[in-house]
This record gives structure tokens, sequence and C-alpha cells, in this order.
């Protein structure tokens, strides 16, 4: 499953929510990949996250693959509306 | 003496004798290793150890400059464990057959240029942290010591360039001021400056030559003196001094609440014209802001500002005082605040012309851009509105009706808002003499004496010749501010200051005694004033 957000954190997807990002994307078995401006990331590569250089008002591309994608997606939606 | 000049991250002044800090610059060599194995168990090992230390970091940090400033560490031991980085590191200790160091070097440079290179200011600064646990994973490789011992006596740091790791081991009793080549205010030492208040530089051209001098900080206007004359020495010393009091006087009076000793509680508020002024209200403790002029969103701006440009600054100051009371005055433009793109005819007597709310009950789409932007930004925290220069009362059942309409419309699109309580300022000898019936309208009023004084004495401020003319505490004033008091405290709302005269300290006893529920004051006003409000009878 595939959904879109817009980042509405005032630095963007910076070292501490990329923390948290990272974390999450860990518990789930599904594999997570966010893209934005034509780059993307593996949603457990903390550094590779942070250099997609997603700043506030940027929308991004959070894919989720696998056999729980469904239910791995909700909880991603979750995070990000949480955290982002 | 030599002057130089650079950014300041924060104001205050530092007098002592610099240390220029180094890094252990570590000489990594590149070694041919015979058992990769052992190298990568080797690295494995240095990681785990890095990491712990960084948990440890982490508590001493929270411990000494809160949770907010010591999460970096946790972020970095996240660094430390980022695939990309390791898979990096290993594949060059496997292909290249080259010892740990070297590996943790070249991926670290990598990786740092990765992040030199982004666009965004607050990701570029992020190159830093790489550098930071890549010294700190060759410093467990090589055994060496990481940084941070700066001596013994107090000093004032200059550096290249300092890691947050670096920066919170140093002792922090010794530490005067931060002065760099390289970092931004975004950097985590900014940061770290700012929470322990001492005053930063950034941004200047260091020396090495520098090292044992004596120096001053001036972190007011970003300068620094090296071998200062002893004028400059003496001038310092005596801005510090001030600072110093000042400080003193907040440790005793921050957090404590603005009432008299016979029980009067008063709301001592701070008044503001920009966004940049929340800092120094927040430093000095005020219990809310009383006016917050949102003409300079105006006046910046090359054309009208729209609806989301000022709910993101209404809501930033919202957010910003968590829930105390934001006082936000509606455009006051006109008289002697004049913007080009309004295109206002000329007058011969603008005080008395076409200003503020007749502005905005002839040019109502103006109005109701303010309005929603006001009220959507109310849910995020306790704003209330004034209207300035009101003369009757229809203006205010006409301002009521606009207001009206405005949140009807923010019903219909579901767009939620708080509970606004809307004021007017008085500030004219018609909105004084009839308060008895404008204060059935509104939640409270606020005084601006600045125009109310001009407008009862007839005096135009701009002219200086007048001056010997001019009584601030004429009686006339004085017999004035104390009916709207006695008005509104009937009509069961409450009436404060906003103008010149609330700061005015020889009359603050006076205004106590008729009543003043409010007083707004410039924030560097608000802890002189709190003490001659806790001293009163």
């Amino acid at each position: 499953m595939t959904f879109n957000y817009v980042i509405k954190d005032e630095v963007g997807i910076h070292a501490r929510p990329a923390g948290e990002l990272v974390k999450k994307a860990k518990e789930l078995s599904s594999r997570v990949t966010v893209s934005c401006n034509g780059k993307s990331a593996d949603a457990t590569k903390l550094m590779a996250l942070m250099s997609l250089g997603v700043k506030k008002d940027m929308e991004v591309t959070v894919t989720v693959e696998g056999d729980n994608a469904e239910a791995d997606g909700a909880q991603m939606k979750v995070f990000f509306e949480a955290n982002l | 003496m030599e002057q130089f000049q650079g950014k300041s991250i924060f104001n205050g002044i530092a007098i002592g004798r610099i240390l220029f800090y180094s890094k252990n610059q570590k000489q990594v060599k590149r070694t041919k290793i015979e058992d990769v194995e052992a190298e990568i168990v080797r690295y494995e090992q240095a990681r785990e150890t890095a990491i712990s230390q960084l948990n440890m970091l982490h508590e001493k940090a929270a411990a000494e400059v809160g949770e907010v400033n010591a999460q970096i560490f946790e972020v970095h031991a996240m660094m430390l464990a980022d695939e990309d980085y390791n898979d990096s590191v290993l594949n060059m200790i496997r292909q290249q057959e080259v010892n740990a160091e070297y590996a943790v070097a070249a991926t670290g440079d990598n990786f740092a240029e990765m992040f030199e290179n982004m666009e965004d200011e607050y990701f570029r600064a992020r190159a830093i942290d790489i550098k930071d646990i890549s010294e700190r994973l060759l410093n467990v490789l090589t055994g060496g010591e990481s940084g941070g011992n700066i001596g013994d006596e107090p000093v004032i740091i200059v550096a290249e360039d300092l890691a947050p790791s670096e920066t919170v081991q140093m002792d922090k009793d010794k530490l005067l001021s931060f002065v760099t080549r390289l970092g931004s205010s975004n950097s985590h030492t900014a940061i770290l400056a700012r929470t322990m208040n001492i005053p930063a530089l950034i941004g200047v051209q260091i020396q090495e030559s520098w090292n044992g001098k004596m120096a001053v900080v001036d972190g007011y206007h970003g300068v620094l003196y090296v071998n200062p004359t002893d004028e400059v020495l003496e001038k310092m010393q005596k801005r510090q001094d001030e600072d110093k009091a000042k400080r003193e006087l907040l440790q005793k009076l921050k957090g404590k609440d603005d009432v008299t000793k016979s029980g009067q509680a008063i709301r001592l508020y701070a008044n503001i014209g920009n966004v940049s002024d929340l800092a120094s209200v927040l430093q000095n403790d005020a219990a809310g802001i009383g006016l917050f002029r949102s003409e300079f969103i105006y006046l910046e701006s090359g054309d009208y500002p729209t609806e989301e440009e000022q709910f993101k600054i209404y809501k930033q100051v919202a957010e910003t005082m968590a829930g105390k009371k934001v006082i936000i005055r509606t455009l006051d433009i006109g008289a002697d605040k004049q913007v080009d793109y309004f295109q206002m005819e000329h007058e011969e007597n603008p005080a008395m012309g076409y200003r503020a709310i007749r502005i905005c009950l002839t040019r109502q789409e103006i109005f109701k851009t303010q309005l929603r932007a006001l009220f959507r930004a109310s849910a995020y925290g306790n704003i209330a509105i004034m209207y300035p220069m009101i003369i009757s009362v229809d203006e205010v059942q006409q301002i009521k009706q606009i207001v009206e309409k405005v949140k009807k419309e923010l019903d219909e699109a579901d767009i939620r808002y708080g509970k606004v309580e809307q004021g007017i300022m008085i500030e004219t000898p018609a909105a004084a003499v009839i308060s008895d019936l404008l204060a059935k309208e509104v939640d409270f009023f606020s005084i601006g004496t600045n125009d109310l004084t001009q407008y009862m004495l007839a005096i135009d401020r701009q002219n200086s010749k007048l001056d010997n003319f001019y009584d601030a505490h004429h009686e006339a004033v004085l017999r004035m501010i104390q009916t709207v008091v006695d008005n509104a405290h009937a009509a069961g709302i409450w009436a404060g200051i906003c103008g010149e005269l609330g700061a005015d300290m020889t009359l603050t006893d006076k205004f106590l005694d008729m009543g003043v529920d409010e007083l707004s004051v410039s924030p560097a006003f608000v802890l002189p004033m709190r003490e001659i409000i806790r001293n009163h009878g």
C-alpha cells in the first residue's frame, strides 16, 4: 500500500523523528520506503532518511510492501500524523 | 586591541582568557591487515563501546542541560547503528583489507560530505554529527581520550567548530563563552550556549595565536575583542555587572506571582512588536502578552499579508506562550505608521485621520482577513483581540457584526477556533468619557496612554517645541484613567494600561490604588515592576 503525506514538523524529517521512524519501521515486518523529490530511502536507515532533506510542507510518498502491508501501512500513517 | 565581527547566538558579555581548542587530530594511517574477520570483530566491539559511551553521555547531559539538549546523544547512538554507515565500514575492511580506523575515517568523510552538500541549513549542520560519531569510534579504536579537558581556569573557548560531545564533556563552571569559525545557529553547541546562558559567537575568523590572550566577547553586538583596551574592558565590565544584577532580580522574582502585600493580584503582561520579541517575554517571565502590535506584519510586507501568513504568526505566538493570554491588537496603521501598498492619501492631520479601526471598518476585506487568521490561531492558545482607536458604541457593534460573520464562515467551513475575549483600546477622550456604555459591549479595556494624553492635552508628541507644555502626569489624564477603571469594574470587566505610562514606575503604586487590573510593559520592565507590585502595601 502507498500513501502521501505533507510534512508538518517545523524542521522536516530531522534527526530526532527520523530516529523514531527507524525504530518504528524496524518493528514492522513490511518493507517501508519513503520517497520525496525523486529520491527514496528505506525507512530503517537513519542517514538515508535524513539525506532526503525533507522539509516542512514537502510531500512524501510512503510505500509499504509485504504480507502485512495493510496493517503496517495503517500504523505508519498513524506514526506520520503523530510525529511528523 | 583587535576587534573581530561574528554572528551572535546568545547575548551577554564574557571576559577572560582564550583557550584555543583543537581536536586531537588523529593521523589515520591506512594499513593492510591480514585477518579481516578479527578486524571486523575489533570494529564491532568499538561500536558497542561507543554506543554505551553515548548512552552515558545522554544521561549526563539530561541531568545537566535537560532532556531536549541531551537527545542528540540518543540520535548519535542510532547513527552508529545505521546500516548504511556500518555496511560502508565493513565493506571497506573486507574489500580493501584495510584497518578499521581507516574504514571509519573514510566512511565518516563520505557521509559528512553528503550532508555538507545539502541545500537546507539544518541538514547541512548534521555533517558535524557524522564527524562526531566517527571521531568517537576512532578514539575507541586507538584507545585515545575524547576531548573535553579545558583546564582549571574559566576560559573563552575558541575553536574551528565544536561537536556536541565535546561541549557536553567540558566542565560547565569553566566555560565563559564559545567562539567558533564554523557552526550555525541551529547547531547543538548554539542550543547549548542558550541553555547555559553564556554568550557565543559563530563565523569569526579565528587565529591559533590568540591562545592565552585576554579577550572580551560581546554577545550583544557579535564582537570579539582580543587584547582589549582598559576602556573597552571597563565598559564591558559595567555591562556585565548590569546583566548580573538583572539575572539576580530574575532569580529572585522569576515564577513569583504579581500580587501586592494586601493580596491584590495584577496581570503583568508584556508589549511586543514582533515575533522575535517572544524570547525576551519568556526570559523576563511576563504572565502574558498585553499588546501584540500586529502592524509589523503589514509594515514588513510588500503587499497585503495573506490570511495564511498572518495565521502562522499568530499561531506561533499563541503556541509559544503556551496557554498564557496573548492580546493581539488589530491593524493600527495610519498617522506615523504608513504602508505604501495601502495607497493612503496625504492628510493634513494624520493623528486624527484615516487610521486604525477606521481603515478596517471601511475596507472590511482587510479586516476580515486579519480576523479569520486571528480566530483560526485561537485554537492553538489563549488569544484575545483588541480594537484600536474606538470612539463610539456604534463602531463596536459594527465590529461585532463582522466578527459574527467571520465566525459563521469558519463554522461553515468546519474550521475550529477557541474562545476569544474581545476588548478595545481606550485611547480617545470620547471612548474614555463613554466608557460606561462601551463596557457593556466588550470583555476588557486597555488604556493607550500615549494617544489618550496627546488628544486630551492637544499636544502633538512629535513636536519637540511643545515639550515644556507636555505633562505626562497631567491630572486630567489620571482622572480619566480612574473613570475608565471604575466604569469597567461597574460592568464587571477588567481594565489595563498598555501605553508608556503603564511602565512609569513612579505611578505604579498609584495605579494599584486606582484598581488597575493589568499593566502591559516592555519585556525589560516586567521584573522591576514585579518588585514594586510585590512591595505594594
